[in-house]
C-alpha cells in the first residue's frame, strides 16, 4: 500500500494494516522534521512532489521490495505540504515472518525512496529564509 | 514542435511557473531538450547539470526520443523521506 497525503500520518493505523498472524516481525520507520541541520535551525518544512511519477515510483519500490524479500505487509505513506517540527514526513511499515527481512527491506525502502522518488523539501529556516533541498547541488 | 516541461522545487522557483513551453525539432531526444533548456532558460543551467529528465514519468537517458505526446519533467535532485 502506498499513499501521498496532505494529512498527518497515523502510524498506528499503518502498523495495523501490516499486522498478520504470519508476521513475527514488524518494523516501522518514521522520518521526522528535525530542528537542527548543520547548526542551522529549521522552523518548518514544505514538501512537494510530482504526483503521478511519485505514486508510480513508490508502487514500483513496494513491488520490488516484495520481489526481493518474503514480506507479509508493506505500507508506505509520504506527507506533503507544510510540516511543523516533530511531525512525521514519511512512515514505512514492513512485516515479515522473521525480523532480519523486515529490517533489511525497510532500510532498503527508505534509502531508495530518498534517491529516486520525485519528492522535494523546502527548509523554512528559523531566520526567515527558505531554501529547496537538492542533495549534491546546494 | 512545442513541448511543455513540468517544473518542480528550485526549477519552479527560478522560472516562476510550474511548467514552461519549449520548441524542439521533430525526432528530438532528451539531449536536445537539455541543450534547448540551457540555452533558452539560463536560470536553469546549474539545475540542469544535476537534474534528471523524466519522460512519461520514467527517468530517461539522453538518447531517449521525445514523441509528440510525451509528458516531460525536469527532476532536480530529490529530497523526500
Amino acid at each position: 500500500m502506498i499513499e501521498l497525503t496532505q494529512q498527518p500520518i497515523d502510524s498506528a493505523s499503518l502498523l495495523a494494516s501490516v499486522a498478520s498472524n504470519d508476521a513475527g516481525a514488524v518494523v516501522l520507520f518514521l522520518g521526522k522534521t528535525r530542528e537542527h541541520t548543520h547548526g542551522r535551525r529549521t522552523a518548518s518544512l514544505d514538501y512537494e512532489c510530482y504526483p503521478e511519477m511519485a505514486e508510480k515510483k513508490l508502487a514500483e519500490l513496494e513491488a520490488e521490495a516484495r520481489r526481493r524479500w518474503p514480506l507479509v505487509g508493506c505500507a508506505i505513506v509520504h506527507r506533503l505540504g507544510r510540516l511543523e517540527l516533530g511531525e512525521t514526513s514519511i512512515a514505512i511499515a514492513v512485516s515479515s515472518p522473521h525480523r532480519q527481512v523486515a529490517f533489511e527491506a525497510s532500510k532498503w525502502l527508505i534509502d531508495t525512496i530518498k534517491e529516486v522518488v520525485p519528492i522535494w523539501k523546502c527548509e523554512n529556516w528559523a531566520d526567515g529564509t527558505s531554501e529547496w533541498v537538492h542533495p549534491g547541488m546546494n | 514542435m512545442m513541448f511543455r516541461v513540468k517544473l518542480f522545487a528550485v526549477a519552479r522557483q527560478r522560472i516562476g511557473r510550474d511548467q514552461l513551453e519549449i520548441e524542439l525539432p521533430s525526432a528530438a531526444t532528451v539531449r536536445h531538450l537539455r541543450g534547448a533548456l540551457a540555452e533558452q532558460f539560463p536560470p536553469l543551467a546549474d539545475v540542469l547539470a544535476h537534474a534528471r529528465i523524466a519522460v512519461n514519468s520514467e527517468y530517461a537517458a539522453d538518447s531517449t526520443p521525445i514523441t509528440a505526446s510525451a509528458e516531460l519533467a525536469l527532476i532536480p535532485p530529490v529530497s523526500g523521506g
